[in-house]
C-alpha cells in the first residue's frame, strides 16, 4: 500500500519432513489492518505455514520477513517478541478455570513484592474485561469457567488475549472449522475487528464462505504448493470456491453424484 | 445491548453460581452433618473436650490432605506421602537416639531426605511422563522396604523409642506436640500448624502466580505449558511440598510418641486422598481447594472419635468412610455440572 515494508512477508518458503515435500515456494504478505486468508483442503500445506510463521518451523528454503528484515525464528516464544501471536485450534485455555485466569495465564500481573508478591487478581478482572469489551465480546460474567463458554465464544477470548498482549500479528488456525453458522459469524467479527484495531491478521480455513466476506488478499493452496495470491478485486467467492476444490475435479463431482441420485431413486 | 442489561445478568446468575462452584461446598455441607449427627449421639462429642479430642487426629491427617490436595490440583498424586511420614519420623528418632544428633539437627536431616524423595518423585514423574499413581506406588514400596530393612539392621526390632532423652527433645516437642490450654481444655499445638498450612496453601492457590500454574498444569498440562507456564517446576515443587508435609507430620507424631514404628503412615496415603476429593478436589486435576480438604480432615476427625463416643464397635468407621466418600463425590459433581452447564 505504502513505502512501508509489510508486516510479515514470505517469498518462497518451503518445507520438507524427511522425504515428504510439505510445502514448496510459497509466497505471502500481510499488511497491518488487513486480512489474508489461507485457502487449502486437507493436506494442502497449511499447518505447515502456520507453524513456520509462527516459530514452530523454520523454513528449509525461502526467505521468512518482518519489518522487511528476514528473521529466523527459534521458537514460538521469539515469534511472540516480534508480535507475531498464534491462536491454534486447541485455544491453549484451561476449560476449569475462569475467563479472567485464563486471560493471564502465564503473564499475570503481580503487586506487591518478596514473599508477598502477588497475582493482582482486582487488576486481571477489571483488564479482561475491559479488553473483552474493546473487542465487543459480550461475555457475562469474567468469573465463569472457559468450559462454559461456547466455541466462539472461547475463540474471541483467545483472540482478546493476544491482541492485549501486544500482538501486531495475528495467526488463526481454522477459527471457524468446529462451529455452527451463527457461532462462526460471531467470530468473523472478531476477526473484522482485530483488523480493524490495526493488527494484520493471517486466516486459515477450508472454507472460502468465511474467507471471502472478511478477506483482503486470498493464498490458495494445494498439495504444499501455492495456487496463487490474490487481491479480493481480482477474485469473485465464485471464482475462489472453484479455484479451492479444483475445477475439474468439482465438475467431476458434479456429475458423479448426479448418477447416484439417479441410482438412489429406486431404493 | 446495554452495560445495564449485562450487569444485571452478572447479579443474577453469577452470584448463585459462583457460590455453588466452590469446590468445598459439598465437604462443608457434609461436615455439618456429620457434626449434627454424632452431636445429638453424645454429649462428649459436642462438649468442648470433645472438640479438642476430634481435632487431633483432624489435624495431622489435614496438614497431609492440604499438600496432598495442592498436588491433586496440580494433576498428580503421591502414593509415597504415608510412608514417607514414617520414614521422616524413624530418621528423626534414629539420629537423635542411635547417633546422638541434637533433636533440631535430626529433623532438619529428615527434611533434607524428605524432599529429596519429592524432587525425586517429581522429576521421573515430569521426565518420564509416567503416571504418578504408578512412579510414587514405586517409590511407597521402596520406603516401606528401607523403613523395615534398617530398622531392624539397626534396632533388631521394628521399632524405634527412646527420643525423650536426646538433646532438644523438650524445645522441638514444645513446638510441634505440645498442647496449649485455653479455658481448662488443652488443644494439640498441631491444630495451628494445620490451621497455617491451610492458610498458607489456599493464599498460594488463590492468590499467587504459581497457584494460577497449580489449576494450569492439573487442568491441562500442554496448554499450560503452550502460554508459557513451568510445568515442569510447578510440579516437581507439589511433589516437594507432599514431602515437606510428610516431613511435619511425621516429625510432630515422633516427637508425641517418642518413638516410630517401621510401619508408621502405612496406609494413610489413601486417607490423604479421601479427605482431598471429600473436600472437593477432582480425581483428574485442575480443581479443588485447600480449605475442602482441611474440611475433609475434619469429617474424618469427626467419624474417627465420634463413632468411640457414640459407644459404636470402631469397625465401623471403615463402612462409614467409605459411604462419606461416595456422598461427596457424586454431591461434588453434581453441584459442578449444575454450576458448569454450557450456556449459549
Amino acid at each position: 500500500m505504502s513505502a512501508r515494508p509489510p508486516l510479515i512477508e514470505t517469498r518462497g518458503v518451503g518445507k520438507a519432513f524427511g522425504g515428504v515435500i510439505a510445502l514448496r515456494d510459497v509466497s505471502l504478505t500481510v499488511e497491518a489492518g488487513r486480512v489474508t486468508c489461507v485457502l487449502g483442503d486437507n493436506g494442502a500445506g497449511k499447518s505447515t505455514l502456520i507453524k513456520i510463521l509462527s516459530g514452530v518451523h523454520p523454513p528449509d528454503e525461502g526467505e521468512y520477513l518482518v519489518d522487511g528484515e528476514p528473521v529466523r525464528f527459534a521458537g514460538p516464544r521469539e515469534a511472540l517478541d516480534r508480535g507475531i501471536a498464534t491462536v491454534f485450534q486447541d485455544l491453549a485455555m484451561i476449560p476449569l478455570m475462569s475467563v479472567w485466569r485464563n486471560f493471564f495465564l502465564g503473564s499475570e500481573p503481580t503487586r506487591g513484592s518478596g514473599p508477598l508478591r502477588r497475582f493482582d487478581r482486582a487488576a486481571a478482572r477489571r483488564i479482561a474485561r475491559e479488553e473483552l469489551r474493546a473487542m465487543g465480546i459480550d461475555i457475562r460474567d469474567v468469573d465463569q469457567p472457559v468450559g462454559t463458554l461456547s466455541g466462539g465464544e472461547r475463540q474471541s477470548v483467545a483472540i482478546a488475549r493476544a491482541v492485549h498482549f501486544g500482538a501486531r500479528a495475528l495467526i488463526l488456525d481454522e477459527p471457524t472449522s468446529a462451529l455452527g453458522v451463527k457461532q462462526a459469524g460471531v467470530v468473523l467479527r472478531y476477526v473484522a475487528r482485530a483488523r480493524d484495531r490495526g493488527l494484520g491478521v493471517v486466516f486459515i480455513t477450508h472454507n472460502p464462505h468465511h474467507a471471502y466476506p472478511v478477506g483482503d488478499r486470498f493464498l490458495l493452496l494445494n498439495r504444499g504448493r501455492s495456487l496463487g495470491e490474490h487481491a479480493k478485486a481480482e477474485i469473485t467467492k465464485e471464482e475462489l470456491t472453484t479455484l479451492m476444490a479444483g475445477g475439474a475435479e468439482l465438475e467431476e463431482l458434479a456429475h458423479e453424484l448426479a448418477r447416484d441420485d439417479d441410482n438412489g431413486s429406486t431404493l | 445491548m446495554t452495560a445495564g442489561t449485562v450487569d444485571e445478568r452478572v447479579a443474577d446468575t453469577g452470584r448463585l453460581r459462583r457460590m455453588l462452584i466452590r469446590p468445598e461446598l459439598g465437604a462443608v455441607v457434609g461436615a455439618i452433618v456429620v457434626f449434627a449427627f454424632f452431636a445429638s449421639q453424645s454429649a462428649t462429642f459436642r462438649s468442648v473436650d470433645g472438640v479438642a479430642n476430634w481435632l487431633d487426629p483432624a489435624s495431622t491427617l489435614g496438614i497431609m490432605a492440604v499438600a496432598v490436595a495442592l498436588l491433586m490440583i496440580g494433576g498428580e498424586f503421591n502414593l509415597s506421602a504415608g510412608v514417607l511420614t514414617g520414614t521422616t519420623g524413624l530418621i528423626l528418632v534414629t539420629l537423635a537416639t542411635r547417633f546422638g544428633w541434637n533433636v533440631w539437627a535430626a529433623m532438619l536431616a529428615g527434611l533434607a531426605v524428605a524432599l529429596l524423595v519429592g524432587f525425586l518423585n517429581g522429576l521421573i514423574v515430569v521426565r518420564t511422563r509416567l503416571p504418578s499413581f504408578i512412579v510414587t506406588l514405586g517409590t511407597f514400596l521402596m520406603l516401606q522396604g528401607i523403613n523395615l530393612g534398617v530398622t531392624k539392621a539397626l534396632t533388631g526390632t521394628v521399632q524405634v523409642s527412646g527420643l525423650r532423652r536426646a538433646d532438644g527433645f523438650e524445645s522441638a516437642r514444645a513446638v510441634l506436640a505440645d498442647s496449649v490450654t485455653i479455658g481448662g481444655t488443652g488443644f494439640r499445638v498441631a491444630i495451628l500448624w494445620w490451621i497455617a498450612v491451610t492458610v498458607l496453601a489456599t493464599w498460594v492457590l488463590m492468590r499467587t502466580r504459581a497457584g494460577n500454574w497449580i489449576f494450569a498444569v492439573g487442568g491441562d498440562d500442554r496448554a499450560a505449558r503452550a502460554v508459557g507456564v513451568p510445568a515442569e517446576r510447578t510440579k516437581i515443587l507439589l511433589f516437594m511440598t507432599t514431602a515437606g508435609a510428610a516431613w511435619l507430620v511425621g516429625s510432630i507424631l515422633a516427637l508425641r510418641f517418642t518413638s516410630v514404628q517401621a510401619n508408621a503412615g502405612l496406609g494413610q496415603e489413601f486417607i490423604y486422598i479421601i479427605a482431598a476429593v471429600i473436600g472437593g478436589c477432582l480425581l483428574t486435576g485442575g480443581y479443588g481447594s485447600a480449605v475442602g480438604a482441611a474440611i475433609g480432615a475434619v469429617i474424618f476427625g469427626m467419624a474417627d472419635k465420634g463413632i468411640v463416643f457414640a459407644g459404636w464397635d470402631a469397625d465401623w468407621f471403615k463402612f462409614f468412610l467409605g459411604a462419606m466418600l461416595l456422598l461427596a463425590t457424586l454431591a461434588n459433581r453434581l453441584v459442578r455440572r449444575y454450576a458448569e452447564e454450557v450456556r449459549h
